[in-house]
């Protein structure tokens, strides 16, 4: 196999940020809130690199839907081995309401267009935690998909992939072209380097709309309300000698 | 005193200096340091002992990538699996 690979990268909360809900409840504060690349995009753009680095492909896509902001994403994408990028522009409502289905939708018209032979992505963003991204790019484009990657070698023409199920591993052999998710164990993603990054900013990143794909983004999902998970009960502190003392019948 | 290794030297101060942002005690607690620790040796003459001195900053740059590394690894670990 060698050819193109397309690398979806998320821009999301960075996940050493505390997240604040909004007093109203409709959403997380975003506004001068550290973003970083989706933790599991990154190791989907490692494996990708890394196949890149062993010849085994030719290109490496990486893609971004959303703002001006989603640029800085795709730089870290080429910071580390990327060779070019895609941004897809998504602002103010359309953002808001862009879910895992557009998402999708946007990959399979960018999948046909660029004439890629595999699609790999996180298998979910930790911001909204879907894990659906893939497997619906997957079955717009009626391709075979590897999920819950924890090891990925091509064969010829096939591509075996070891996947992190309940209790164990699964072992799989899919036909290329495919969509792949990245699990947690699958690499160790490089950092993306100061030299890198400055480097980086030579390689292009293309601009287009969802319009320009042909994809229409109109979601029928609507957010009701967004709700801080309930605190944990504080600890309760075990006294040194409490067993003996309930032992003896003194507690 | 235009010294043929303060090209290096600038290089690797600013790669820390980026990488110290994301440190765990604050960015500003890491620049302090690394200013104290490259200031200590600014009277380093001789190119052996500052060849060393670069290749000692660059151990300390891998270590720091590898603990944040693991620092997001554990994060995940913890959020998304049940052990």
């Amino acid at each position: 196999m060698s050819g193109r690979v397309l690398v979806g990268v998320k821009r999301v909360i960075d996940y050493a940020v505390k997240i604040r809900v909004k007093p109203d409840n409709s959403s997380v504060v975003t506004d001068g809130v550290k973003h970083s690349m989706n933790p599991f995009c990154e190791i989907a753009v490692e494996e990708a690199v890394k196949m890149k680095e062993k010849k085994l492909i030719k290109e490496v896509v990486a893609v971004s839907c959303g703002p001006q902001q989603a640029q800085e994403t795709i730089r870290t994408a080429l910071a580390m081995g990327a060779d070019r990028g895609i941004h897809v522009e998504v602002t103010g409502k359309d953002y808001e309401t862009l879910g895992p289905l557009q998402i999708s939708k946007i990959m399979a018209a960018l999948a046909k267009k660029e004439e890629a032979q595999l699609i790999i992505l996180g298998k979910q963003a930790i911001d909204d935690d879907c894990n659906q991204t893939g497997q619906m790019t997957a079955a717009l484009l009626d391709w075979p998909q590897g999920t819950f990657a924890s090891e990925v070698s091509l064969e010829g023409d096939k591509i075996k992939v070891v996947r992190e199920v309940d209790g164990g591993l699964e072992t799989i052999k899919i036909n290329v072209p495919a969509v792949i998710t990245a699990d947690l164990r699958l690499n160790t993603p490089r950092y993306a380097t100061l030299p890198n990054i400055m480097k980086a900013k030579k390689k292009k990143i293309a601009n287009m709309k969802p319009a320009d794909l042909g994809v229409d983004i109109t979601s029928r999902l609507e957010v009701l309300r967004v709700d801080e998970p309930p605190q944990r009960q504080a600890g309760v502190k075990e006294h040194k000698h409490g067993a003996r003392n309930l032992a003896e019948g003194t507690l | 005193m235009a010294n043929p290794l303060r090209a290096e030297v600038v290089r690797l101060y600013k790669n820390l200096l980026y990488l110290g942002r994301e440190y765990p005690k604050g960015g500003e607690y890491f620049r302090a340091r690394l200013r104290a620790a490259f200031s200590k040796n600014r009277c380093v003459q001789e190119p052996e002992k500052i060849r060393e001195l670069i290749s000692r900053g660059e151990f300390v740059a891998r270590e720091l990538e590898a603990l944040y590394y693991l620092r997001k690894y554990r994060a995940m670990k913890k959020r998304y699996y049940e052990e």
